[in-house]
């Protein structure tokens, strides 16, 4: 696991309504004992003394649901059972994100906006669940930020980014960007680097399958967008291990597009790279180290759209 | 056509000088290639007479051409953008006034109608250049930044169908934002280019700014993984995209592909018939059907398909095949013979699928690459030749009933570079373009192209923009 | 007619309802389509033995108008005679087609035209406007024919064509027709004022539809007369009419053909999109007077090889 998360500690924060939200605490038995995830205090659980706190499952986002992996296969993070992902559940994943994707990229921009505002909604209304997980509050807020700074895009990229062409004759010719489709995404560690590759993705129409490395902001991040009017399968989030399932999104000829934001291993991202090349998919890596807190221009939109000109002629 | 036999018009070969051989433009000079031997010859497709004997470049001149372009890129990325203009607007000046030599140059070495050569491939090549010399001093509004800086050297490998324009497509952008190049054209079609370093020469253009190195596959395999590129630039095969693809992988080269097609031109029983028909000869049979974006999947509506079938077959009846330097041959020579290999196998796994062959009456030449313009009907999905690109002038004729059965059957290809529809209606114009995922729709046109517009594909296409405002993204970092 | 006419067709003669159903559900025609075809033909190259045999079938295929006020019998008689030997210095030239007057003036030149060949078009129905009563055009057309012409040149009602009464029109058509008995009706539609190609294709089907012999771009006495596009869409109307009844329709562009290069031009569009069995002076006619001299320059340049002069032709 990167740095960043496992060095979170995991604490009891307040809600801006000044409620105490119930932190699970983790397995000290199995932490202890699973070599190479750092062992995690207990956290007491505040309330009553005696009162059992209900602990979180955390599984897999695909098609709106929250399955477990197909391969009933779990591992340890920070105390929590996370689902561990299988190719199957990347397989799964695409074919869900590819049935989600023509309507998402028909609704209107206006719509889209709309969805994305909201899911920022719910984002704040769980600023405390974020934090409370080990995100530090600023990146949730930049996050919140981030995704009404996307939210807003929605309904005006196609105008900056596209657009009438005079060409020398009697056409009307015009040029707009359309969502490239399905995009996989290997999102990088940090909430805001995950919030960064997920929002540009799906604002403009793709739909995403995104293997998460760290699990608990994701699915907490898959819960809001539950509940946030974003139809199933836009996004579908996988946690696991990324060199386990990256290579199965990488080949696999339904997926359009390939983010590599959070490959750090560069042999990795040669080999995905070069596998990606297969069916001809675009494919995001940023130059060296992102930083996710500067403004992120329009790249991360415009790498994943076409342009689509249509030509049509002018006369009576 | 009996009463009215138009007499041979051919156009003059001797306004083209053609050098007896040709060595490597590398450094502002042309330089013979480092190890001898290493030649090969370009045939006029249309007599297989041999035209002039050309280098083959090696690892060795590769590796220089792409250290002149290196020495080049400082002092050429730091010009005014207002100085590189005004030697992209000599070219394009230079192209115009010599447009006519050129013109014939690339029909010789091509096989395609100089009709063609001279009312559309000049002409766009020019535009081109212009288009992107005003581009040069005004990039920080193009919408890439405040300060968009050049990538440094770009590797581009073009092919053989519009050897000029894709050099134009290639060179114009790359040059206008402060790049340098080295450029391969072609092994069947590289005069042109090499007429183009001349060019360069004339414009005073700093040597090294372009290299152009001639050579098979090898020699733009060569380019494309020399570490000292920065981009990649390629049109061509949607194979060997893949495998430059592959090549590039990990190598933080920036890639840009234009590939193949498949395209389906669908024709809706609200259509204007006769403009339909153009529509469809323009799209197939344009430049012997070697376009990437040629309309090669007819998809006509049940209802009218008696109608628009007998108009196409009269209208086919009428191209003339032969001699690309007459000024009256609508379809020129295929332009190779491993092309018209190509041509010759998928029309026979047509036939041998089962699907209905015909051709216009055509007499073709003893000598040369020919192929009669030809349809094939009774084509359905499952057919090789509804879903290879053939690249010639072969024809798939497919039926629809429904506008979702016809965006169905368009989309349903892992292709996606342009498509055509034909209707009146304009609601159905802009519903089907919307659902149509191809870089480029013709509505009511086909195989139109101009500098401002942006061309590139959807899917196994290739990615990556030419033309217009999105064509300098490729180029900037 | 011929007794397969209309036989694929309904009836439509005494119903607006279904004249009007028809002739909007012709396909329509693309402006810029036809425009870029008509342009494309216009580069065919025409030279040397094609260029001769060019020239002499344009010459057969002019009807040598004078339509002007100011015409006397002087005029019509130098007209008519230059019709029959259009260059005097060379008997292998041959003769136009028909020469085409006014009413009043058709006396005078049958005297000169009669029983040579040559043919005698009158225009009438109050040309060039349309605009008098049926009986007074009726009136026009059998005085014409009683004088001696063998060919009408009438002009539809615009004013109705755009005014939707195609029925109108129609009648208009069939009663001219039948006051012609046995001279041959050119229906002159008047394209300039049609403005649009899907108008000048209804147009030529409804003059087919009731009963013209030839159908005729114009009046030359509007500012846009004979095109290369509108004669191109007469031509499909004329080809299609064939297939679809059986009978055969003339046409005829006039006003505004005034080079040789020009001519070539139309029998090039002729040659490439109805054929062969249009490229007669039966079926095919340039309405024109200056036409003829640079016809005759260019045939003298291709006999002698070198350019001719104005002062070399006769100016009637």
């Amino acid at each position: 696991m990167p740095e960043s998360s496992s060095s979170r500690s995991r604490k009891s924060a307040p809600t801006s309504a000044g409620k105490a939200v119930a932190v699970r605490r983790s397995s000290a038995v199995r932490a202890g004992t699973t070599a190479g995830v750092p062992a995690v205090a207990p956290v007491t659980p505040p309330g009553p003394p005696g009162r059992l706190a209900v602990r979180k499952t955390y599984k897999l986002f695909i098609g709106g649901a929250f399955p477990r992996s197909e391969s009933g296969r779990t591992y340890l993070v920070d105390g929590d059972n996370a689902a561990l992902a299988s190719r199957k559940d990347a397989r799964d994943a695409v074919v869900a994100a590819r049935k989600a994707q023509p309507k998402w990229a028909g609704a209107t921009a206006y719509n889209r906006g709309q969805v994305l505002y909201r899911v920022a909604e719910m984002l704040e209304a769980r600023h405390a669940e974020f934090v409370a997980c080990g995100v530090p509050a600023a990146e949730v807020d930049a996050a919140v930020d981030r995704w009404v700074w996307y939210a807003g895009w929605a309904d005006k990229i196609a105008q900056v980014h596209g657009g009438a062409n005079p060409v020398a004759g009697p056409f009307f010719n015009i040029s707009a960007p359309e969502p490239t489709g399905v995009v996989g995404v290997v999102a990088p560690a940090s909430f805001l680097g995950l919030v960064s590759v997920i929002a540009p993705a799906i604002v403009t129409g793709n739909t995403v399958v995104v293997l998460a490395p760290a699990p608990q902001a994701a699915i907490i991040l898959a819960e809001v967008l539950a509940t946030s009017d974003m139809p199933g399968g836009v996004v579908n989030i996988l946690t696991g291990h990324p060199a386990e399932t990256a290579p199965w999104l990488a080949s696999h000829d339904d997926v359009n597009a390939l983010d590599l934001t959070g490959v750090t291993d560069p042999a990795l991202a040669a080999d995905l790279e070069r596998t990606a090349a297969g069916s001809l998919k675009r494919v995001v890596r940023p130059a060296g180290d992102p930083d996710f807190t500067a403004d992120p221009g329009l790249t991360p939109m415009t790498s994943l759209l076409e342009t689509k000109t249509v030509w049509h002629p002018k006369g009576f | 056509m009996g009463m009215f036999e138009y007499a041979p018009a051919p156009e003059s070969r001797s306004v083209v000088d053609i050098a007896p051989s040709y060595g490597l433009f590398i450094d502002g000079e042309f330089v013979p290639p480092a190890s001898s031997g290493g030649v090969f010859k370009t045939v006029n497709p249309a007599t297989e007479e041999v035209l002039a004997e050309v280098s083959t470049a090696g690892p060795e001149d590769v590796d220089r051409a792409v250290t002149a372009a290196r020495r080049a890129a400082g002092p050429w990325s730091a010009l005014p953008g207002a100085e590189r203009a005004k030697y992209l607007f000599r070219i394009a000046r230079i192209i115009q006034e010599r447009s006519r030599e050129l013109a014939v140059l690339e029909s010789l070495d091509n096989g395609k109608p100089i009709r063609e050569s001279r009312d559309i491939d000049l002409p766009l090549v020019a535009a081109h250049f212009f288009y992107y010399a005003g581009w040069a001093d005004k990039l920080r509004y193009a919408g890439f930044g405040a300060d968009p800086r050049p990538l440094g050297v770009a590797a581009q490998v073009i092919p053989w169908n519009f050897p000029l324009l894709m050099l134009a497509w290639k060179i114009a952008p790359a040059l206008a934002t402060g790049n340098t190049v080295v450029l391969k054209p072609a092994e069947t079609t590289p005069l042109s280019a090499l007429f183009f370093a001349d060019v360069c020469r004339q414009a005073d253009l700093p040597p090294g700014v372009v290299n152009i190195v001639t050579g098979a596959g090898e020699t733009g395999r060569t380019l494309v993984e020399h570490p000292g590129v920065d981009k990649v630039a390629f049109t061509g095969s949607t194979e060997v995209g893949r495998q430059i693809a592959r090549s590039v992988a990990g190598t933080r080269k920036r890639l840009t592909l234009e590939l193949g097609g498949k395209a389906a031109n669908i024709v809706f029983d609200d259509a204007p018939i006769d403009q339909a028909v153009e529509g469809i000869v323009n799209g197939i049979f344009f430049n012997q059907g070697h376009v990437c974006c040629a309309g090669s999947r007819l998809l006509i509506q049940e209802s009218v398909y008696d109608e628009v079938l007998e108009s196409l077959k009269r209208r086919m009846a009428t191209l003339r095949v032969g001699d690309p330097l007459d000024k009256n041959t609508d379809v020129g020579a295929i332009n190779s013979a491993e092309q018209l290999e190509r041509i010759r196998t998928l029309s026979d796994i047509g036939a041998e699928e089962g699907a209905e062959r015909w051709s216009p009456p055509c007499t073709l030449p003893a000598q040369g690459f020919w192929f009669a313009p030809t349809i094939f009907t009774g084509v359905t999905q499952a057919h090789r030749i509804a879903r290879e690109e053939i690249f010639g002038p072969v024809l798939s004729v497919l039926t629809f009933r429904t506008p979702a059965e016809a965006i169905e059957k368009a989309n349903n290809t892992p292709y996606g570079l342009s498509a055509g529809v034909w209707s009146e209606k304009g609601s159905r114009i802009l519903a089907v373009a919307d659902k149509l995922r191809a870089g480029v729709v013709w509505a009511n046109t086909f195989n139109k192209f101009d500098p401002t517009s942006p061309f590139g594909g959807y899917k196994e296409s290739g990615y990556g923009r030419e033309g217009g405002r999105h064509g300098l993204e490729a180029y900037l970092a | 007619m011929t007794a397969t006419t209309t036989s694929r067709l309904p009836d439509l003669s005494g119903s607006a309802f279904n004249l009007r159903s028809f002739l909007h559900g012709l396909p329509g025609v693309d402006k810029v389509g036809v425009e870029a075809r008509a342009a494309a033909l216009g580069t065919r190259s025409v030279k040397t033995s094609a260029k001769a045999a060019a020239i002499d079938l344009a010459i057969r295929m002019v009807d040598l108008t004078t339509l002007e006020g100011a015409d006397t019998p002087g005029k019509v008689r130098a007209l008519s005679a230059k019709a029959l030997r259009p260059d005097p210095a060379d008997p292998t030239c041959p003769p136009v087609a028909a020469v085409c007057v006014y009413p009043a003036m058709v006396p005078v030149a049958a005297e000169v035209l009669r029983g040579t060949g040559v043919h005698l078009a009158s225009v009438a129905t109050a040309f060039p406007s349309g605009q008098a009563p049926l009986d007074v055009k009726l009136a026009d057309t059998r005085d014409a024919v009683a004088a001696g012409a063998d060919e009408i040149d009438m002009v539809i009602s615009r004013g109705a064509f755009l005014a939707g009464r195609y029925d109108h029109v129609y009648e208009e058509i069939v009663a001219v027709k039948e006051a012609c008995g046995s001279a041959h009706l050119k229906v002159i539609l008047e394209t300039g004022e049609l403005e649009t190609y899907d108008n000048v294709r209804r147009a030529s089907w409804l003059a087919m539809l009731a009963g013209a012999d030839f159908i005729k771009t114009s009046t030359g006495k509007v500012p846009v007369a004979a095109t290369l596009p509108v004669t191109l869409v007469m031509l499909e109307a004329v080809r299609d009419f064939r297939a679809r009844t059986g009978r055969q329709v003339g046409v005829k562009p006039a006003g505004g053909i005034r080079t040789t290069k020009d001519a070539i031009k139309y029998l090039v569009l002729i040659n490439e999109t109805v054929g062969d069995d249009w490229l007669d002076p039966d079926w095919f006619r340039f309405g024109a007077s200056s036409l003829l001299n640079d016809l005759l320059m260019q045939r003298t340049k291709l006999t002698t090889g070198h350019y001719a002069g104005p002062d070399y032709f006769t100016l009637d």
